[in-house]
Order: structure tokens, then C-alpha cells, then sequence
């Protein structure tokens, strides 16, 4: 219980402090009077234009990944799961890269949103047709490796084949993920998707705990485990196919907070749930604030910085883990 | 009352017959030491019995559905899988998942039966301690308070007792033949055919893919079945303290 009220003191802090952050030289208090008055100016334009839908973006987001993250550990009983391992949010990036790269991005601004959900569509329709509604989680592994790296080999086709320089470039950015210069009408189309995912990972408690003693062990105590795989993909699908589509792939997120705040919930999975929700939301609007900080001027991506804080915390992660087991 | 019954049941696997026509039925207050050299089929018949193997034939409990079927068989697999490090207390409340209600919130009685299955299994002094970081035989037993914990009128226990110390594979027969006294039964499969003939009620003798005896111990373990079907000679004798069976030699 402290643990939640902490980590939700933690992410509402760091809400309020993206939503004061940016190249806009705003006071604090201005800031926040303009976002909940509107006072017909520059200012009230820029926190609900701009810095609004970027703080709740990546709160959306980071709770998408942590929830996810924690899910597909706790169903694959392995602390190395992460939620791209199921190829979605590879195929997400595909339709991204395959609207960009015939113009239709460049046509409305939906395009590239819109593409990327259907590209996550297809991507869990091939997962789920491949790993069958009664297959095993290692059918289940195959399946997503064989759609990542399909969905990673044609990306790299389209991009090999990109008719210039700049739309190469302009495929490269996106892929790294990021927030910034992303609207309302962003997180509206991502919201519903997110909602919907929420609702499947958030009911999975029960089974993943059972599934702590294995598939047999959780079958024998009433836990139906087809239904429990199919609500696990589906739900890591939808949160993550949509955070793809609005903000690129945004990595290690899903894969270290859980690994950091399973200790702190006595390893229980279904606690496990909520608390990388939080921790997420937490993990991508810290690193959010700070490609805005460290950088100003360059437009540090997102999914660079996740990656770069979040690998050597996994190795450290990895190194403690060696010392215990010893 | 018939707890279980199991008529004409075979088990296909991978296009091999694992088992044939294995019929018997278990009744209120039985310990029932299944036994059989290895790959004889102990394990698919139980996992069959469950509804977690396709199977031809009748079994009582195919009608229920799996919250049903939890709620009135327990299951102790012979893979000792914990896959986090939680608290012993932990695992053992797991057993309850069947009977919690919506909430998902354990009450006072699911505590009470988890105080009772760790007292039974020893466990009180290893309560808080992290499952994954006891010994196997710990594990093992924190794993039977598990199945005890779900509180079942049937329990089908696979190897539990192997890798327990001698007094904690004694102590966990007595808490299965107190289970059967309590008028609940256990269908327990091993290997220490002397403990098996000291504590059971009745052996299923499974070889050859089917079912060879069935039967009060000291019928079902006489030397021409031994030699047949374990290819063992071995020594018996009735004590003062009750039956002694000592495997002594492999028949070349």
C-alpha cells in the first residue's frame, strides 16, 4: 500500500513537472494558472497544445509499458520477458514506416498513427493464427521472434529502398521514439486502445499468481491458461500497438521496472501489475523531462535516452541477480 | 461416497498408448499409494484423471468444470516450480485461489487453513523466508501445505514425498493418512515401496501400460508380481510394528 501511494505521489510529481517543462520560457505558477484558466493567450496555447498532451502521453505510455512488461514476465515466468517480445510493437512500426514512406503520413496527420495500429492488427492476427488458440508459451516465444523479425527485415527493405536521404532520416527519427510535437488528437486516438489493453492486463491477477507454480499447478487450481494467453497478447498488443503508433518504440521500459519493483512487492505478480503501471508512468515521464533538459536545443529522442538509462540499470540488475545466486 | 471412478481409461500420446483400460474407483477415506517402475504411467493417469491430458473413457470428474474441479481435487505435480521469489505464506495462500471470492481477498478462514496446512507441513518457522531460497526438500514441502491448503476432499499428490529427509517423508504419510481418517482421500504416487506398504490403505500396481493389481497392500505386493512387473526380489515380513518391506536385489 505505501508502495502505490508513494509511486503515485512520484508520477503525479513528475506530470506536473513535464507539464512546466519546455523551450518556453514560462514561470511555474503562470504555467499551471494558463492550463487551467484559459486566458485566450500564447501561453494557455502552449500548455494545452503542446506540454499537455506530451505529460499525459507519457504517462499513458509508461504505464502501458510497465503494465505490459509486467504482465509478460509474469505469464512467461521469465524476468527477461519484455512486451516486444511479441512482435506487435515491430509490426506497429512497420505500418508507421510504410506510411511515411508512400506519403500518406506526409498527407493528413492521422496517416502514421492510423497505419501503425493496423500494422499492429495484423501483426497479433499473424501471432495469434501462428501460436494457436491452445498452443504453448514457447509456441508463443517462436511466433513473436518470427514476426519481429519479419516485420524488422521488411522495415529495413522499405528503408533500403527509401527514394532520398531525408525520407531515410525522417524513418530513422521516428523509430527512435519520441514526444515531442505530438497533439490532443494523439492521445484521443491512443486512449481508447490503452483503455481497452488496461482492462485485459489489469484483470490477469489471479491467473499469474497461480502460474507462479507453473501452467499444470494453475490449470489443476481452476486457472484456465488459453484464456489467460489469449488475454495477455491481446492486451499487451493493444497497449503497446497504440503507444507505437503515437510515439515510436520506446524500449527497456518494460523490461527493467518490473525487474526493479519486483523486490519491493515481495515478487508477487498480480501486485507486480499495478505497480509497474505506476513505476512506468513514472520511468517515461522522467525520461521525458530529461531529453528536455539535457538537450534543449537537439531533439534527444525518447526511446535513445530509455535505452541508454535503461541498459546499464539492467546490467546492473543482471550483476546483483549473479552475486545472489552465488 | 465415491470420491473418484475412472472406467475403461486409455491415454494416446504422441501416437504411442501410454495407458489401457485402467478402471477403479476411489472412495471416502482412502490413502491410495499409487505404484509402477518408471514410465509405467503413474503421472499421465493422474494428469488425465485432472482434464490436463486428452483421454478415451469415463472419469467422474470430466463433468466439472476447472473452478469445480478445484474445488473438489487438489493437485501436487512432481515438478517443484516456483517461479518468484515470494514468501512460503505466499505459495501456500495459492492454494486457496479456487474458493476466493471476486475480490481476489483471501479472509480469516482462507488464513486459517493456510495456518493449519503450515503448521502440518512444519513450515511455521519458514513462513516468511523466501520459497525459492529453501532446499529442496523445504520446497517440496512447502509445496504439499500448498495442496493441503486448497483443502479438497480429494488430493492427487505426484512423488511428493521423494527428497524429503526420512522423518519428513513419514511425518508427510502421517498427514496423508490423517487427511483419509478425516474422511478425505489421497491418491499419492512413490517409489518407497516400503512406506507405501506401511501407510496405504490400498496400491494400484500400474506396468505394461495398464493396470496389473489393485488391492489391500500386502495382496498387491506379493514376490511374482515384484519380479514381474519391477523385475526386483525383496523381503517382507510382518512386525510388531506393522508391515517391512525391503527391496534387495534386481532379477538378472
Amino acid at each position: 500500500m505505501r508502495l502505490t501511494l508513494i509511486l503515485c505521489l512520484l508520477t503525479a510529481a513528475l506530470f506536473v513537472v513535464s507539464l512546466v517543462t519546455g523551450p518556453a520560457d514560462i514561470g511555474v505558477m503562470e504555467s499551471l494558472k494558463a492550463l487551467l484558466w484559459d486566458d485566450g493567450g500564447p501561453v494557455t496555447l502552449v500548455m494545452r497544445e503542446i506540454r499537455l498532451p506530451r505529460a499525459l502521453l507519457a504517462a499513458m505510455i509508461g504505464a502501458s509499458l510497465g503494465l505490459a512488461g509486467a504482465a509478460m514476465q509474469g505469464y512467461l515466468r521469465n524476468p527477461l520477458a519484455e512486451p516486444g517480445l511479441i512482435g506487435v510493437s515491430g509490426s506497429a512500426a512497420l505500418g508507421a514506416i510504410l506510411a511515411m514512406y508512400t506519403g500518406a503520413a506526409a498527407a493528413f496527420a492521422l496517416a502514421l498513427p492510423l497505419a501503425a495500429l493496423v500494422g499492429a492488427l495484423v501483426g497479433v492476427g499473424l501471432l495469434v493464427a501462428l501460436a494457436g488458440p491452445r498452443g504453448t508459451s514457447l509456441t508463443l516465444i517462436l511466433a513473436g521472434i518470427a514476426i519481429a523479425a519479419l516485420a524488422a527485415a521488411i522495415s529495413s527493405l522499405v528503408l533500403n529502398l527509401s527514394p532520398n536521404p531525408y525520407a531515410a532520416n525522417e524513418i530513422v527519427f521516428w523509430m527512435m521514439g519520441s514526444l515531442a510535437d505530438r497533439s490532443m488528437t494523439h492521445f484521443w486516438l491512443a486512449l481508447p486502445f490503452t483503455l481497452a489493453g488496461w482492462a485485459l492486463l489489469a484483470g490477469l491477477g489471479r491467473g499469474l499468481d497461480a502460474l507462479t507454480l507453473g501452467e499444470d499447478a494453475a490449470r489443476a487450481m481452476g486457472i484456465g491458461i488459453d484464456r489467460l494467453r489469449l488475454t495477455v497478447v491481446l492486451g499487451t498488443a493493444l497497449v503497446v500497438g497504440s503507444a507505437t503508433a503515437v510515439a515510436g518504440s520506446i524500449g527497456f521500459v518494460g523490461l527493467v521496472v518490473p525487474h526493479i519493483l519486483r523486490p519491493l512487492v515481495g515478487a508477487h505478480p498480480s501486485r507486480l501489475l499495478w505497480a509497474s503501471g505506476l513505476g512506468g508512468a513514472a520511468m517515461v515521464l522522467a525520461a521525458d523531462i530529461m531529453v528536455r533538459v539535457i538537450l534543449p536545443a537537439r531533439d534527444l529522442k525518447l526511446g535513445v535516452l530509455t535505452a541508454l538509462v535503461g541498459a546499464p540499470l539492467f546490467l546492473h540488475l543482471i550483476l546483483k541477480l549473479r552475486r545472489e545466486r552465488i | 461416497m465415491t470420491l473418484l471412478s475412472v472406467a475403461d481409461l486409455g491415454v494416446c500420446l504422441r501416437g504411442r498408448d501410454i495407458l489401457r483400460d485402467v478402471s477403479f474407483s476411489i472412495g471416502e477415506g482412502e490413502l491410495v499409494g499409487l505404484i509402477g517402475p518408471n514410465g509405467a504411467g503413474k503421472t499421465t493417469l493422474m494428469r488425465a484423471v485432472l482434464g490436463l491430458l486428452p483421454y478415451r473413457g469415463a472419469c467422474s470428474l470430466a463433468g466439472l468444470t476447472p473452478a469445480q474441479r478445484a474445488r473438489q481435487v487438489a493437485w501436487l505435480p512432481q515438478s517443484r516450480e516456483i517461479a518468484w521469489p515470494v514468501t512460503v505464506e505466499t505459495v501456500v495462500m495459492l492454494g486457496r485461489t479456487p474458493h476466493l471470492g471476486r475480490t481476489g481477498a483471501p479472509d480469516a478462514a482462507d488464513r486459517e487453513r493456510v495456518d493449519a496446512a503450515l503448521e502440518r507441513m512444519d513450515l511455521c518457522g519458514l513462513r516468511h523466508r523466501a520459497a525459492t531460497h529453501l532446499s529442496g526438500g523445504e520446497q517440496a514441502r512447502v509445496l504439499i501445505a500448498r495442496a493441503l491448503a486448497q483443502d479438497t476432499p480429494l488430493l492427487l499428490a505426484d512423488e511428493p514425498i521423494a527428497g524429503l529427509d526420512p522423518a519428513h517423508q513419514i511425518a508427510t504419510m502421517h498427514t496423508f493418512a490423517a487427511l483419509a481418517e478425516q474422511g478425505r482421500s489421497v491418491l499419492v504416487s512413490m517409489h518407497d515401496l516400503g512406506l507405501a506398504v506401511r501407510h496405504c490403505t490400498r496400491l494400484i500396481l500400474l506396468g505394461g501400460g495398464g493396470l496389473v493389481a489393485d488391492g489391500p497392500p500386502a495382496q498387491v505386493m506379493t514376490p511374482e508380481r515384484l519380479s514381474e512387473v519391477f523385475g526386483i526380489t525383496a523381503w517382507y515380513a510382518q512386525t510388531d510394528s506393522g508391515p517391512v518391506y525391503q527391496p534387495l536385489e534386481v532379477i538378472e
